[in-house]
């Protein structure tokens, strides 16, 4: 266990104008540690998640990630170059929608295979050899990697998108929603993929869900939103069994059984 | 003996937000200890806050106050102040818990459930399956089962699974939460022989037993929780 | 700029405005400093449609002096409607010289072919262009093409690449094969076929491309280092021909088909017809050059 945390966000905000889309958001995020975001729509949880993988720029605020090297660097002040070389080297981000996350005019092959040849892979036998290693880890057939994601079922989109994004050996994966508008039997067995490949790969990961179910299975840790601030955050299981805030009560409450 | 366990001054109540703020007090002035090597258990009525006080120690509750210290890596711990991450730490090290039912994940197969705490703590997955697949046989869960998921076992096979899962490590501390509450009288034997090979081994236990037979077996103590009752010094 | 004869007084030297020229020659000197770099300029109406070589076309216009010797190809051939018809512009509009004979052109507008005689110093070719964004394929948006350019994120060329071994088997891009200059911006070398890409690379010739209607001007200076993309188990490969053109025997020239009749006979034969005449007027013959020289044109 790792002492250092790989991720320190202090005091973030973002406004639209003068509407709030999440403010003075604090925590730290440990190597191997899945931190849930939950939240009822229009909680702050997308543009939190936009601020952090730095696809967004918060309005105040600071986050700083150790980079490969042990060094602490503020996303905020990195060039475009740099973070745009993190978010497909260290990084990964699983979209809800598969299609915003693939290339859905190339071959899944293609698809795993780009962020190596990114990162300057020129040796065809080798991209493919890793691009069938990692469909099977997602649980795709082989002889689908010359497929367009465009013939796959909604869950293989998803898990092929998985794929894309952890060929690279990411430290940190960013999820909204990875789980939402699929079937809820699809639904399981990506959870339990998703489980098993963080676990695996002692992936750090921050999954912004709906689904309290999603959270207690994926995260150890969890924050609740509300309006665009963070009214609870703890353990997971803690959480959901003893909430404490009035409105992470009425979420619990709300559902059947997690 | 070592007490890796110390108990003070804990309360815990309940604010009901969604029933006009109403605040239930469940436990206070909680002090207890455990010593390594004894077996303790929480005795009280229903509802007088039992399983409450083992989720405050496994820190699945929240503690409005006092403290729970525990010896943890050489150190103590303040598990009612403890961040989470401590509190993972302390899990997966030093605190076991068999909880009153299973919580199932999709697609594990049940020797995996039973091997993952070991795995978690760097065992061998081989080593740790083959041990996984000694305490399912000595808990008499056919061997058929044991490569399917949990979720659609019965009461008693799930608790079980339960069980092996929280014996398979060696963690120095043991909370129980009523693991033989759906076994039938052998299955019971099996868990109070392995209550006693714990003991053996100088692990702190701490349990609810409702049954009579298995309380009387296992118990070294009995600690009334009536006496913490929250109404008593709130009032 | 330049006083003009009398017969053309109604055009501007060369038709456009010297403004124009002016804008689109800084566009051309930015393009030569930064091999590579698609460098946009107020593309202009010509008396011609897009697709016909507006940008080559806006290009020469700016360089073309009155001194210039100007040779006009379309794919290899001197003889084409385009070739001849942009030949016959600029013979107008600049009253300039005007040759089918690569070695005595100082400026050689082309479409789709890079002559097989050697360039020299001195020589411009002026390559017209119908899509600059060699990214385009598998990247739709110019706002993210253009990023790519500037953060050097060129993944997605190889993307295409690997489709097409996945396909085929092997690299089955034929022409416009994407290149790297001086290891900095890749580049789409205008559909030229692959054949030619080595030409491209270290050429003493200063080499300029047009996109008239995407708007784009980019430029390889002489001795530019010019790479072809590939894998390193799938290496770059020009396309090889087993036999020579049936009119000439040259060999390791690029051939075109040519069908000869209703029952699908046909013969490859030079596609840069310069190259094809001067040898046979040399004498070399191939299996099927008729017995008698005869002009082409
Ligand atoms: N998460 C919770 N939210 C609200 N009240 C709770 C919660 N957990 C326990 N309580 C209440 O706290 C009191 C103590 O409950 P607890 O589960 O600790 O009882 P117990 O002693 O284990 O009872 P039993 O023997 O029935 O299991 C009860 O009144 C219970 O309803
Ligand atoms: N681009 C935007 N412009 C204006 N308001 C926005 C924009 N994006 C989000 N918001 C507002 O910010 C708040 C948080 O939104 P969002 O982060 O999308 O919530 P969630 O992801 O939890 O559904 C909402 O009030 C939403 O309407
Ligand atoms: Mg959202
Ligand atoms: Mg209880
Ligand atoms: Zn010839």
């Amino acid at each position: 266990m790792s002492d250092v945390p790989l991720l320190r966000v202090s005091a973030l905000s973002k406004f639209y104008g003068s509407r709030i889309g999440c403010e003075n958001v604090s925590f730290d995020l440990w190597p191997g540690e899945v931190l849930a975001v939950v939240g009822e729509s229009g909680s702050g949880k997308t543009t939190l998640l936009n601020c952090l993988s730095t696809r967004l720029l918060p309005s105040s605020g600071t986050a700083s990630y150790r980079m490969r090297d042990g060094q602490f660097r503020e996303l905020y002040r990195m060039s475009e170059a740099e973070r745009r070389f993190l978010m497909r080297t260290d990084w990964g981000f699983v979209h809800q929608n598969p299609a915003d996350g693939l290339r859905m005019t190339v071959s899944a092959g293609a698809n795993v295979g780009e962020r190596l040849m990114a990162v300057g892979d020129r040796h065809y036998g080798k991209i493919r050899a890793t691009a069938v290693d990692w469909l099977s880890r997602v649980e795709i057939d082989e002889d689908r990697i010359d497929d367009e994601p465009r013939a796959f079922s909604g869950g293989m989109r998803q898990r092929l998108q998985i794929a894309r994004n952890l060929v690279t050996g990411p430290r940190l994966v960013f999820m909204d929603e990875p789980t939402g508008g699929l079937d809820v039997s699809v639904q399981a067995r990506l959870l339990d993929l998703l489980r098993g490949l963080v676990t695996d790969l002692g992936l750090a990961a921050i999954v912004v869900t709906h689904d309290l179910a999603v959270a207690r299975l994926l995260s150890q840790r969890m924050m609740v939103m509300k309006d665009g601030r963070v009214v609870e955050s703890g353990l997971t299981d803690r959480v959901l069994d003893d909430p404490r805030a009035p409105y992470t009560q009425l979420l619990v409450s709300s559902i059947l059984q997690v | 003996m070592a007490t890796p366990l110390v108990v003070s001054d804990v309360a815990k109540s309940f604010t009901m937000h969604l029933r006009d703020g109403i605040r239930l007090p469940v436990v206070a002035g909680v002090s207890f200890s455990i010593r390594s090597g004894e077996c303790a258990v929480l005795g009280g009525p229903s509802g007088a806050g039992k399983s409450s006080i083992l989720k405050m120690l496994y820190g699945n509750y929240a503690v409005d106050a006092g403290q729970i210290i525990v010896q943890h890596e050489d150190g103590l711990i303040d598990l009612a102040t403890a961040s989470p991450r401590m509190v993972l730490a302390v899990r997966r090290l030093t605190i076991g818990y068999v909880s009153q039912f299973l919580r199932t994940v999709p697609r594990v197969s049940a020797l995996d459930v039973v091997a993952e705490p070991l795995v978690e703590r760097g065992e061998d997955p081989d080593v740790a399956r083959n041990k996984a697949r000694a305490l399912l046989a000595q808990l008499n869960l056919p061997e058929k089962l044991w490569m399917l998921p949990p979720a659609t076992f019965s009461g008693g096979e799930q608790q079980r699974v339960n069980i092996a899962r929280g014996f398979i490590t060696e963690h120095p501390i043991l909370l129980l939460d009523e693991p033989t509450a759906s076994l039938d009288a052998s299955n019971r034997d099996v868990v109070i022989a392995l209550i006693a090979a714990k003991k053996a081994a100088g692990v702190a236990l701490l349990g609810i037993f409702h049954d009579h037979d298995v309380r009387e077996a296992v118990a070294d103590r009995v600690i009334d929780v009536t006496a913490f009752a929250a109404g008593k010094i709130a009032a | 700029m330049t006083a003009q004869p009398t017969d053309i007084a109604t055009y501007n030297f060369a038709y456009l405005d010297e403004q124009t020229k002016r804008m689109i020659r800084r566009a051309i000197l930015k393009g030569i400093a930064i091999p590579g770099y698609q460098v946009p300029f107020a593309s202009r109406e010509m008396p011609m449609p897009y697709g016909w070589g507006t940008g080559g076309v806006q290009v020469t216009a700016s360089i073309i002096g009155p001194d210039d010797v100007l040779k006009v190809i379309d794919q290899g051939a001197d003889d084409t409607t385009n070739a001849v018809s942009i030949r016959a512009f600029f013979k107008k509009v600049a009253n300039v010289a005007v040759t089918t004979e690569t070695a005595k052109a100082t400026i050689i507008q082309t479409r789709h072919r890079i002559p097989e005689h050697p360039l020299t110093s001195g020589q411009v070719l002026v390559y017209q262009v119908p899509i600059p964004e060699p990214l385009r394929f598998l990247e739709p948006r110019e706002t993210e093409t253009r990023k790519m350019h500037a953060l050097e994120e060129y993944g997605l060329m190889h993307v295409k690449l690997y489709e097409d071994i996945a396909r085929h088997g092997r690299i089955a891009t034929t022409y416009a094969y994407p290149v790297k200059v001086e290891g900095r911006y890749v580049m789409d070398p205008s559909p030229t076929p692959k054949f030619d890409n080595p030409k491209m690379h270290r050429s003493p010739a200063l080499q300029l491309f047009g996109a008239g209607r995407e708007k784009r001007i980019y430029a390889l200076p002489p001795f530019t280092d010019v790479v072809s993309l590939d894998f390193e188990d799938h290496p770059f490969e020009v396309q090889t021909f087993d036999q020579p053109c049936a009119l000439c025997a040259a060999e390791n020239v690029y051939l075109d088909e040519v069908i000869l009749d209703d029952h699908g006979d046909h013969m490859f034969v030079c596609s840069d017809t310069d190259h094809c005449e001067k040898r046979r007027e040399q004498g070399r013959r191939g299996d099927l050059a008729p017995e008698t020289m005869e002009p082409t044109q």
